[in-house]
């Protein structure tokens, strides 16, 4: 894992949740911003995937269990999708809370991965 | 993207709604991260504690099933939501007091664990917002559909 990489995927993720908060509160339907946000971190996870494949060829492994590692980062990857996937076939204005909670809960995981890591 | 703005959120039933949907994505991702806890236990090292890591799983798959009856909630999936979620409340209190008692055999990590500490003691909060939801939610409905027939 890289430490600044993970610090920045959990500083998007937490500014997705707060982008998804002010579509809500604004009254509005998941939009461009709040669904694309979802994506994006979605896609940080796909690249965290790619690195944590390559990270042990080099040198850098986890200190802790990568089962429970993997099991957590496979799940975090899913999350954003889902919720996306929820996002544009719930159009109402609550699957914008959804978004803002599977933000935060990749937040949370990508840290709890951190420490799993060492 | 922007087609759906506004939609006409009034009254108590609109706003029951939303907090009905935020509970239930709560409940899906607590229900995914139990299992996924349990799964990783059960492979790893179940020999440590399998009363522990039994209950761990048994409360995943509660977790699945409140989730699941708390998005239908209509006929015997309100009964059946009632049922998870008492069983829920039940079970953090139990584990978490015996966690305190006998830590040798609960103090493993598992969702309900100290009353649920793991998860910021969420698994102990969300079976009463839900009961709470629930309860709720037949006052408004009944007081819909009595005011639609007179």
């Amino acid at each position: 894992m890289i430490t600044w990489f993970a610090i920045a995927l959990i500083s998007a993720a937490m500014l997705v949740a707060v982008v998804c908060l002010a579509v809500f509160l604004r009254g509005r339907a998941p939009n461009d911003y709040s669904i694309g946000g979802t994506l994006l971190i979605g896609l940080l996870l796909v690249a965290q995937i790619v690195i944590s494949t390559v990270a042990p060829m080099t040198g850098n492994h986890a200190v802790g269990d990568p089962l429970e590692y993997w099991m957590y980062l496979i799940t975090a990857a899913v999350l954003p999708f889902g919720a996306a996937l929820w996002a544009l076939v719930d159009r109402r204005r609550s699957a914008g809370l959804v978004l803002m909670m599977v933000s935060l809960a990749v937040a949370i995981m990508t840290y709890r991965m951190l420490v799993i890591w060492g | 993207m922007q087609a759906t703005a506004t939609e006409p959120e009034v009254g108590a039933a609109a706003r029951t709604d939303v907090l009905g949907r935020v509970l239930i994505v709560t409940y899906l991702i607590l229900a995914i991260a139990a299992t996924m806890r349990a799964i990783y236990q059960l492979i790893s090292k179940f020999e440590e504690a399998p009363l522990a890591y039994a209950l761990s799983a048994l409360s995943g798959l509660v977790y699945i099933v409140a989730t699941i009856a708390l998005a239908r909630r209509r006929g015997i999936w309100r009964r059946i939501a009632w049922a998870a979620l008492a069983f829920e409340l039940l079970g953090v209190l139990a584990v978490g007091i015996l966690s305190l008692v006998v830590p040798e055999h609960f103090a493993h990590p598992s969702v309900w664990s100290h009353f649920g500490q793991g998860y910021l003691f969420i698994p102990l909060v969300l079976p009463v917002l839900g009961m709470l939801w629930l309860w709720k939610e037949r006052s408004i409905q009944g007081h819909q559909s009595a005011g639609g027939r007179s």
